[in-house]
């Protein structure tokens, strides 16, 4: 079981003049779920990026550790599983072939196994050698899960994580959450009162933006 | 091996859209269609078609290398790139394959120029051969750094030319300098100036490149 930590350093985020949070100041750790919330344009998903180290903020700092030890930004990639909708994998390749490119590229053998595991879980096994130019937009965000999990990574950011899935695979995706929260650390960043509810506690940004206009 | 991997999905990729090769074949068969049709009969001077030969390399680089990274900010896949590889593994995947590219078009760029151009006769050919292969390397780093910095901007088309012609002037006019000795017949220890430049060009790139591009995969 690993012992991954995510903390928040005073982190302010700017673009151009406008500001989008300021003052952040939190700290994950494993086996829990925390939320993200606040209304559109808040900033959830510049957060959430931030914090997957896709953009940086205008100030403060993100430290990943794990096991007590720092990880260089550099190597944080392969700890890291994300999905969102601004999210894209390659259309001209079968979901196979993505998990497969994708598994090469980060330098890891090809987990076959975890791989048919996970497509039959979110219902994709029938689909997998088909162009993923061809899926629906609910199964691009199942495969998107598949993507993120593949590698078994220790943090786990869903960015409106049920965005386009129907009840069922709603339902899916809760269990596999709550399945990887056990040993990970998950972080949501959602509006839906169903995905908050899985969260035992929640970041509302709307109180960092009231703080500043004082 | 990740830069391979990434590389082996670019290709891979490439032979599914034909994102780069289509441009880059309609431009060379082009271009080269409208040099003799401006020529015609007339008879152009050896050093004029060794001119020639870069001035369509130089501009089908233009046309076609900038995509390794375009076409990943046009299919929004950028974001997955970054989730997946290490800065360095990004550059030098998508190097391998610019590098590919490169020496596949300007293999059939000269051999285009070779058997429709009477004048491009080449007297030293190990000469030429040692330009041809520092010269696509340096087009392939210069034009690898280039993409990325421009793969994020509004005007890409406009704005790839413009920032590749003061980086690339120094290769090409070494370039023609090198094609022009071969042309001659000089030998190679009578070129090793031009041949050192070309080398260092390569290196100082390729150092620059590494070093930049951290900076400009962050957003």
């Amino acid at each position: 079981m690993t012992n991954y930590t995510v903390e928040l350093n005073n982190l302010v985020k700017y673009f151009g003049r406008r500001l989008i949070f300021d003052g952040i100041n939190f700290s994950f750790s494993s086996q829990h779920i925390y939320g993200i919330s606040g209304p559109n344009g808040s900033g959830k998903s510049t957060l959430v990026k931030i914090i997957a180290n896709l953009i940086s903020p205008t100030r403060g700092k993100v430290i990943h550790k794990n096991n007590l030890k720092e990880i260089e930004s550099f190597k944080l990639h392969n700890q890291i599983g994300f999905v969102s909708p601004y999210l894209f994998l390659y259309d001209e390749f079968t979901a196979e072939e993505n998990l497969l490119h994708f598994s090469n590229i980060r330098g890891i053998s090809f987990n076959k196994e975890r791989s048919d595991f996970l497509l039959n879980e979110l219902k994709l096994i029938d689909r997998k050698n088909d162009l993923i130019r061809g899926y629906s937009s609910g199964m691009k965000q199942r495969l998107k899960f598949i993507f993120a999990l593949l590698h078994q990574p220790s943090l786990i950011i869903l960015d409106e994580p049920t965005s386009n899935l129907d009840n069922p695979g709603k339902e899916k995706v809760y269990a596999l959450i709550k399945k990887e929260a056990e040993n990970n650390l998950v972080i949501i960043a959602s509006n839906e009162d169903s995905d908050i509810a899985l969260c035992s506690q929640v970041i509302e940004l709307e109180k960092f933006k009231r703080a500043i206009g004082k | 091996m990740k830069a391979y991997s990434l590389f082996k999905k670019d290709w891979q990729s490439e032979l599914r859209t034909r994102y780069a090769i289509n441009a880059l074949a309609m431009f060379i068969l082009v271009t080269i269609s409208v040099i003799m049709f401006s020529i015609g009969s007339e008879k152009i001077t050896e050093y004029l078609t060794g001119g020639l030969l870069w001035v369509v390399i130089f501009f089908s680089a233009m046309s076609g290398l900038s995509r390794a990274f375009v076409s990943e900010e046009e299919r929004g896949t950028t974001m997955t790139l970054h989730l997946i590889a290490a800065p360095s593994t990004i550059f030098s995947g998508k190097l391998i394959f610019n590098l590919l590219l490169v020496f596949l078009m300007n293999f059939v760029i000269t051999f285009l120029f070779a058997i429709l151009f009477n004048s491009f006769i080449i007297k030293n050919f190990t000469l030429f051969a040692i330009a041809f292969l520092f010269g696509n390397v340096g087009i392939a780093i210069s034009s690898t750094i280039i993409a990325a910095i421009i793969s994020k901007a509004s005007s890409k088309g406009t704005l790839y030319p413009v920032l590749s012609f003061p980086i690339l002037l120094p290769l090409i006019l070494t370039l023609l300098e090198l094609t022009k000795h071969a042309m001659d017949g000089n030998s190679v220890s009578s070129s090793f100036v031009e041949i050192a430049v070309l080398v260092c060009y390569d290196v100082v790139m390729l150092t620059a490149s590494y070093l930049l591009f951290d900076f400009i995969w962050e957003e």
